[in-house]
């Protein structure tokens, strides 16, 4: 495979949130703005590429016994880096993300990639799938984040949109509205695809 | 067979002690920074609720013992006094409102030196977004502007007191008016031991 079609897929035809529904759990959470969308997705994506280059260092190195538990000390290792880092010089980003950080260690998009991936292909291939499914995830995310933002503010990436015309539906915002957005988004896409 | 064991016990004692390596090196790279950004926040929270100021109220503090949590451990609080030119014209400090829609509102109280609130800030809270969020606007922050204890009726609308509470969202205004007010009753209990000179920092 090529390396262009290994970043690729992790864009558009194996993307983890609208193709695989991996990782669904910062997805719907954090997404009440198109900034966190945007932010989870960045650090998530860095992560990724971090976990998938040090797995696939250590592949030979590593039984299959206890890959598991290697992999998953690799990610919690990275993902306290990033919530330090972020503690340290990003600080409104960190107080937006707030407790999602140290869940990324348990986004099963990560442990998969590194499973399925990363175990199995030389460094550099898995450097480009972690960076073209991170980048994936986190332009699913800013899409997500977006809508709701919009309908559920009326506003993006803070700016209003509409001023005061706009009755925002606040239940966009709110749990459910994460659900139904990304329902909805899912059976567009779908639609278009098999047209 | 053993020697499987061993190669395994080996190769993760190995990760892990990388790791642990790894992240120390990490934090003790940001622990500067992550030390000074945590000063600059209290810092913006105390020159958001207090008088205008010339001395550093993050360092001229006095701590007190305000009763116990839960688990009957004291509680502590920290109070911070704002000076100018020597005179004090404030203090600022944390009230916890627990009975939030979910969490607890951490709530800084700024206090003129007439026992009246000069402006409060909301530190942290995880009520609903568009909802009991609003708390944090600067609207429902205002109305507590120049209101004591012997001023104001310290209770929402909806209970008979004279504080908006917001539509969709009673809970939230009413966890931060009784915090507020707990802060006032904390304030004047202890007033003498707050404006004494010199307290320890």
């Amino acid at each position: 495979m090529s390396l262009v079609k290994i970043f690729s897929k992790g864009l558009w035809k194996e993307n983890a949130v609208f193709k695989l529904l991996l990782g669904m759990c910062p997805t719907l959470a954090v997404t009440t703005s198109a900034e966190n969308g945007l932010g989870m997705g960045l650090a998530t994506t860095f992560v990724l590429l971090c976990s998938n280059i040090t797995v696939a260092l250590l592949r030979k190195l590593i039984p299959a016994k206890v890959r598991i538990p290697a992999f998953i000390i690799l990610i919690a290792t990275f993902v306290t880096i990033v919530q330090l880092c972020m503690e340290a010089w990003v600080y409104g980003l960190y107080q937006a993300l707030g407790i999602f950080i140290p869940l990324i260690v348990v986004n099963c998009l990560i442990l998969g990639r590194a499973e399925a991936f990363a175990s199995k292909h030389p460094i550099i291939d898995s450097a480009v799938d972690g960076l073209g499914m991170g980048l994936g995830f986190t332009l699913a995310l800013f899409i997500l984040g977006a809508v709701r933002e919009i309908l559920g503010a009326g506003q993006l990436l803070g700016f209003s949109l509409f001023g005061t015309v706009y009755q925002p539906m606040l239940l966009m915002i709110l749990p459910p509205g994460a659900f139904i957005s990304l329902g909805l988004l899912l059976a567009m896409m779908n639609k278009f695809e098999h047209r | 067979m053993f020697k499987d064991m061993a190669r395994l016990l080996i190769t993760l004692t190995i990760i892990a002690a990388s790791a642990g390596f790894l992240l120390s090196m990490v934090e003790s790279a940001t622990r500067e920074p992550i030390k000074e950004q945590r000063r600059l926040q209290m810092i913006k929270a105390l020159s958001a609720v207090l008088p205008e100021f010339d001395n550093a109220p993050d360092t001229d503090t006095v701590s007190l013992q305000n009763g116990v949590n839960k688990k009957g451990e004291p509680v502590q609080v920290t109070v911070y006094r704002a000076r100018k030119g020597g005179e004090l014209v404030g203090t600022a400090f944390k009230v916890i409102a627990p009975e939030g829609y979910s969490g607890n509102i951490e709530v800084m109280v700024g206090l003129r030196t007439d026992e009246q609130v000069n402006a409060i800030e909301i530190l942290t809270h995880a009520e609903t977004p568009g909802l009991g969020s609003k708390i944090a606007e600067s609207w429902f922050k205002d109305m507590f502007k120049g209101k004591g204890l012997d001023n104001a009726d310290w209770r929402v609308k909806k209970d008979g007191g004279e504080f908006d509470q917001i539509s969709g969202a009673t809970i939230s205004p009413r966890a931060v008016v009784g915090a507020v007010k707990k802060g006032l009753e904390f304030f004047r209990k202890h007033k003498t031991e707050i404006l004494a000179e010199g307290g320890k920092s």
